[in-house]
């Protein structure tokens, strides 16, 4: 079967001769998604934000360790695992598809590893009795907030979604630029959508877990 | 292959490894820094304008020379920054009289 291409597709779609971006529209269109992800991120902070200045009684129970070192370290695996992703896409430009393929592979491991550490870190909480409806905590001489769980499983849990989708989206697209079957302009469209991934959690790290350092016990 | 390969040179990336390195580490730097603000227990409103400065200053990294977009055409970023300025902006006009309004409710009665 021939294969299609989009971008002759695309040309002719617009009928101008020239890409509006100087761009394709994969990549295009992986923006335009991104901005109407980086809404949802954002609505979603702001409703966390909200709900915690109207709260009498949220905690703030992250000790430096293991909560706040375990975060500070999964940011780190995200940082370098975008790095990984930018010589991907370098790699993929270049036509060296063995170092494309590793890097992504790298980058995918990264995500992985991220994951796992977080699933560990949410299942040592649910194990101390905190859920997304209830906790243990007191404030205040008030019980904690119900509402902290909520938003702290329902902010990270969005975000670890999108990481478990971009680790799969990395071993297709490895998969596929291994056998040629695509092309380094979709290796860079998947890099987009990884370090966008590593954006958001910039904004979740300082705003989920460095706002909510237990300031009562000495570090 | 002949039409991918003339997309892949079209678009070729700018930028180096050591560029990238670069930005990587600043990147490690400034969550430093935001780590070492939780030990200095600041007032949490010094903290969250620092905190989310600091993030802002990473995203603009990440976005520029990782998602490359200061090396795309300007309308790229012309379609995309603003539209988005102008919905944070938007979502904070409706939200934030309303979160002061409950702040100012538990001073009343506290």
């Amino acid at each position: 079967m021939a294969e299609l291409d989009i971008d002759a597709v695309a040309g002719a779609a617009w009928g101008g001769g020239v890409a509006p971006f100087a761009t394709n529209t994969k990549k295009l269109g992986m923006w335009l998604f991104l901005l109407s992800d980086s809404l949802t991120f954002s609505t979603a902070i702001l409703a966390y934000a909200y709900v915690r200045l109207a709260s009498p009684a949220w905690p703030r129970p992250f000790e430096i360790y293991p909560a706040i070192a375990n975060a500070t370290f999964l940011t780190f695996i995200l940082l370098s695992s975008s790095l990984t992703m930018v010589m991907a896409v370098a790699a993929a430009h270049r036509d060296d598809v063995r170092k494309a393929v590793m890097y992504i592979i790298f980058t995918a491991i990264g995500g992985a590893a991220f994951v796992i550490l977080h699933l560990m870190e949410w299942f040592r909480l649910f194990a101390e009795g905190v859920t997304p409806w209830s906790n243990h905590y007191v404030v205040n001489g008030q019980p904690g907030d119900p509402l902290f769980g909520g938003t702290f499983f329902g902010l990270t849990g969005l975000h670890m979604l999108h990481v478990s989708i971009g680790v799969i989206y990395l071993c297709i697209i490895a998969f596929g630029f291994g056998k040629r079957k695509f092309n380094a302009d979709h290796v860079e469209v998947s890099g987009l959508y990884w370090h966008f991934v590593d954006l958001v959690w910039m904004f979740i790290f300082p705003m989920v877990y460095l706002m909510s350092v237990n300031l009562t016990v000495k570090p | 292959m002949s039409a991918h390969e003339a997309t892949a040179v079209a678009t070729h990336q700018p930028g180096s490894k050591k560029l990238f390195m670069w930005v990587w580490f600043w990147l490690l730097i400034l969550t430093g820094i935001e780590v070492l603000l939780a030990y200095l227990r600041l007032e949490p409103h010094v903290m969250l304008v620092l905190l989310v400065g600091l993030s802002l200053i990473k995203s603009a990294l990440i976005v520029a020379y990782f998602m490359h977009l200061r090396f795309e055409k300007i309308g790229l970023f012309l379609i995309i920054v603003p539209s988005l300025v102008f919905c944070l902006v938007m979502i904070l006009i409706f939200v934030f009289p309303d979160s002061l309004r409950i702040v100012a409710l538990h001073n009343i009665h506290p």
